[in-house]
């Protein structure tokens, strides 16, 4: 073995010995990278939302500009329509998620359900408002809270299908085997014995499709509209509280955007609540 | 778990096609004796169910279309290749917004992708075991945060930072070089296609991040180890094992990403500007994408053309994120199949 060769793999050792460590610590700047970002957009969201929080937030309806006021109305609209899409959405969703996994799981219907279930999970959400538009906004001819119930009730539906199918697919084949030794019918096996196992992941995905339809905007936009004023009557335009920030947010106007800072930490306080709480709920069944 | 980010399918039910769980559907199937009522109204009822997901799907698609006719039939395929936008005139073509659109998706990817790659490599190869998981969280809490959160810290807090820090910079810098600088040639406030670029990426690298870490777990361990038994650095082992491997799952979770970039509306309409033009390529300049347009123009727009025009436009996005989201699911149950199998 001549030093000449011996030289030559040394050099290359450690040509490759310092790619790797470039390698390695680059992956460590992008780790940090990311983290920065989400800790700057923590930060400054609780620093500046705070700032313009008060007890008049919370009582006191949107103001004009430059008038004291609060967003009372939009918390207060974004609330029903959040929960009455919850409502809306969830059982379908959980029966198709049913389907998926208990009925003819590998059938025709059951793939293209799938395959179609996904694209819907990752589609604009500005399109799923356009079609509310156009099937209800444009046949009723008015904007109404009905109509925004109905968007993100179309946002609801996907995420609660893929969660419930994933966790029925997780319950032990020996369980509905036992319930149906025991002359239980069909329906009953997945109420009562499947359903029943996987409780905590489907409520685990009805938070998390609750979080998703609390920040979301674009559909609200051409179906609920906005509202100045308190409003219970679902068939009118309703406030929101994303609808609310993007038209104050955009302003030049101080009041307007401070309060639109204070909506913008609620509602990063409500979702990431709610993204955590379902954490929990599913680390505990590990 | 967050299924706002992909999940794989539970691989341990997948994988045994051959025994079709028999035993979970009822014992005596339809031919020998009939259902009790309950059951059958049951099935049915979940079989709808499924059924309306497809439905919706098509009737997004027929909506879409009925609503944009009026000027599909007055442009057909020009109005892709159009820019004039003037709602005097009632003359209309998209080529502005889908310029957005695709130049802010192309930054944001640019930046991502790296970015996604060196966080999964950090997950899966050099975090000790006990920081895997918060970190995990951390990085999918990113992709819990709603759109409307980034757009306003984009707008008031990013922008005027983006401005002085980087925008300046880059203009007295590259200002007077002959083709660079007309791109760094705008306005340097904050706002435009750079800005809405850089969001998106902050945006799309939770999705991408995740999907990678997935895949590169799932890669055999034995491969793993003999690339490190014949002396690879770890660098080597993903770069050469790892990343061959998985090859159709990344580009599937780029594809992903893409998706989510094509179709993001807050984020992008508060920081690209609203400005219907496409004078300058500068990525300074004020531009519009398909999404921010629809959210600024629609509600105010005439019965007629200008909303067929709007809604031409929401189909041509509808469109091409089907196609990408179709190509990503293609590519990730290309993975999938390697699951459990002999290597």
């Amino acid at each position: 073995m001549s030093a000449v060769l011996h030289n030559a793999r040394l050099a290359k050792f450690a040509w490759r010995k310092l790619t790797n460590q470039v390698a390695l610590v680059l992956s460590l700047a992008a780790m940090s990278f990311g983290l920065f970002w989400l800790f700057w957009i923590l930060f400054e969201t609780i620093r500046l939302g705070v700032g313009g929080l008060a007890v008049a937030t919370f009582t006191q309806m949107t103001p004009a500009p430059n008038e004291v006021g609060g967003l009372a109305n939009a918390i207060y609209g974004s609330f029903l329509i959040v929960t009455m899409a919850t409502f809306v959405g969830t059982p379908i969703g959980i029966m198709a998620g049913i389907y998926l996994a208990e009925y003819d799981t590998d059938g025709w219907l059951a793939t293209l359900t799938r395959f179609v279930n996904d694209i819907l999970l990752s589609a604009p959400s500005i399109v799923i408002g356009l079609f509310v538009y156009a099937v209800v906004v444009s046949q009723f001819k008015s904007y109404s809270g009905w109509a925004g119930v109905m968007a993100l009730a179309l946002i609801v539906i996907p995420v609660v299908i893929r969660t419930t199918e994933n966790m029925l697919q997780l319950v032990p084949s020996g369980l509905r085997e036992a319930a149906y030794a025991l002359g239980a019918p069909k329906w009953k096996v997945i109420t009562k014995i499947t359903l029943r196992a996987a409780r905590a992941g489907v409520v685990t995905g009805i938070l998390l499709a609750v979080a998703r339809i609390a920040g979301e905007t674009a559909p609200l936009l051409f179906t609920a509209l906005n509202n100045q004023f308190w409003n219970s009557d679902m068939s009118q335009p309703m406030a929101s509280l994303p609808v609310t920030i993007f038209k104050f947010a955009m302003s030049p106007y101080e009041n307007w955007q401070q309060l639109a800072w204070a909506g913008v930490f609620l509602i990063t306080l409500a979702v990431l609540g709610l993204n955590i709480l379902a954490r929990i709920l599913t680390r505990n069944k590990d | 778990m967050s299924s706002t980010l992909p999940a794989r399918s539970a691989p341990i039910q997948r994988q045994a096609k051959d025994e079709k769980r028999n035993m979970s559907n009822s014992p005596l199937p339809n031919s020998r004796r009939q259902s009790a009522l309950p059951d059958r109204v049951f099935g049915w009822v979940a079989k709808g169910a499924a059924f309306l997901t497809l439905t919706l799907l098509f009737g997004i698609l027929v909506s879409l279309v009925y609503g944009a006719w009026p000027a599909i039939t007055k442009y057909g395929l020009g109005f892709l290749t159009s820019s004039t936008w003037d709602p005097v005139k009632n003359e209309y073509g998209g080529l502005v917004m889908i310029y957005g659109t695709v130049a802010t998706s192309f930054i944001a990817l640019l930046i991502a992708i790296p970015v996604s790659f060196g966080i999964a490599l950090f997950l899966t190869e050099l975090a000790p075991a006990w920081l895997k998981r918060p970190l995990g969280t951390a990085i999918e809490l990113l992709a819990a945060v709603p759109s409307i959160v980034y757009g306003m810290w984009g707008l008031l807090v990013f922008g005027p930072i983006l401005a002085t820090y980087v925008q300046q910079p880059l203009q007295r810098a590259f200002g007077e070089v002959p083709v660079l600088g007309a791109l760094f040639s705008g306005p340097p406030v904050g706002i435009g296609i750079l800005s809405a670029g850089i969001i998106l990426a902050i945006m799309i690298i939770p999705f991408i991040a995740s999907v990678m870490r997935d895949v590169f777990e799932v890669t055999p361990p034995l491969l793993k180890e003999s690339a490190y038994a014949l002396g690879s650095t770890t660098w080597e082992v993903v770069s050469k094992v790892v990343l061959p491997y998985t090859k159709a799952g990344v580009v599937g979770g780029i594809m992903l990403g893409l998706g989510r970039a094509l179709g993001e509306t807050m984020a992008v309409t508060f920081v690209i500007g609203n400005f219907n033009q496409l004078d300058s390529l500068s990525l300074f300049q004020a531009a519009n994408s398909i999404t921010s347009a629809l959210a600024n123009e629609f509600p105010e727009a005439g019965e007629g053309l200008h909303q067929a025009a709007l809604i031409y436009l929401g189909l041509v996005l509808f469109f091409i994120t089907f196609v990408v989201l179709a190509l990503s699911k293609v590519m990730l149950a290309q993975l999938n199949k390697h699951e459990g199998t002999k290597t």
